[in-house]
């Protein structure tokens, strides 16, 4: 869809496929920090990260004539900036190019870790997208996350992708992107609410039970005292 | 009399029987995925457990948080580069103007 009357990614492939190199361009500085950020979080490095970027739009360049647009301009570029991220990722840590469903499937199998720490937020996100060391925090508990699980998560939850685009992008089935970013979801919020959660509003595992039944009671309560006024009024 | 349900609760407890299966299905439940009779035995779920609540909660504010906390700008020195390498390849590699129709020859 056109923004505020500027070409959009459509018009702009077109005009780059006939030769318009601004056309390019433009298409590059309306990406180029999404993908280097993706890029930044997938490998963890900053050089990897510019490496990443180049290639991506290198990669661009002498694949726009093949690009059959059966998918958006940029979730295509997603798809190759996931990949050579995760190439040089298994470089680094010197693993075999294997694809990432052998690499993980055992991890699979267990079960879905439980919530432990419970607790509201003092703060809603949008305040906290606002300050330097929460990017700095999400960056460090990203970047804990097992590779294959933080990809995910990047892919379908930071750049919104599609479940099937995900899976299509990182070469995994749709059943493996489900369950790996559940575990990445939560492992990600458990961190985030050790952090940002509220300890006097905080649940704890074992009291879970009691505070339903409190809460239960409370809620009783306030029916009871709305009914009471209700039939006084 | 008739026995009390006394399942695990998934979150430590053992009150409730559906926690189990809201942390099964979160990620459908999250995305908007979930079929409406389900999503309404979810949403009465959760108004009666709280600790359910704010684990939802949570996971959405999560996610809000990676997708608004975008990362920070090149560095200007690799900006530069990145728009040399660019114009070169483009020169090298870049798609090929469309090239003439070719004329059918009948000899």
């Amino acid at each position: 869809m056109p923004d505020h009357g500027y070409p959009d990614d459509q018009e702009l492939v077109n005009n780059a496929k006939a030769g318009d190199l601004a056309a390019f361009e433009t298409l590059v500085k309306r990406h180029e920090r999404r993908i280097y950020g993706l890029a930044r979080r997938l490998t963890g490095s900053e050089e990897d990260a510019q490496d990443v970027t180049q290639q991506t739009f290198l990669s661009a360049v002498k694949n726009l004539a093949g690009f059959r647009e059966k998918a958006a301009f940029s979730t295509w570029l997603t798809t190759i900036a996931a990949n050579a991220a995760l190439k040089i990722a298994r470089k680094r840590r010197g693993l075999p190019t294997i694809s990432l469903d052998q690499a993980t499937a055992p991890d699979e199998q267990g079960q879905i870790p439980h919530p432990e720490y419970i607790a509201d937020w003092r703060e809603t996100p949008d305040r906290l997208a606002q300050r330097a060391e929460t990017h700095r925090l999400l960056d460090s508990v990203i970047a804990e996350l097992n590779p294959a699980h933080r990809a995910v998560f990047l892919l379908r939850d930071s750049e919104g992708l599609s479940v099937s685009d995900t899976a299509r992008a990182l070469k995994i089935s749709e059943a493996n992107v489900k369950v790996r970013l559940l575990r990445a979801r939560l492992q990600l919020r458990e961190r985030l609410t050790r952090v940002f959660g509220d300890e006097q509003r905080r649940y704890a595992p074992g009291a879970h039970a009691a505070a339903t039944h409190a809460q239960k009671q409370v809620n009783d309560r306030c029916n009871r005292n709305l009914t009471l006024r209700e039939n006084r009024l | 009399m008739t026995k009390k349900r006394t399942k695990i609760h998934a979150l430590g407890g053992k009150h409730g029987a559906t926690c189990g299966e809201l942390l099964a299905i979160l990620n459908d439940y999250v995305d908007g995925g979930v079929a409406p009779a389900v999503c309404k035995e979810l949403e009465t779920h959760l108004a009666g457990c709280n600790p359910c609540r704010v684990v939802v909660d949570n996971v959405r504010q999560t996610i809000t948080l990676y997708r608004k906390n975008k990362p920070c700008k090149m560095p200007a020195a690799f900006h530069d580069r990145l728009y040399t390498a660019l114009r070169n390849c483009w020169k090298e590699a870049g798609p090929a103007k469309k090239p003439p129709k070719a004329v059918k020859s009948r000899t």
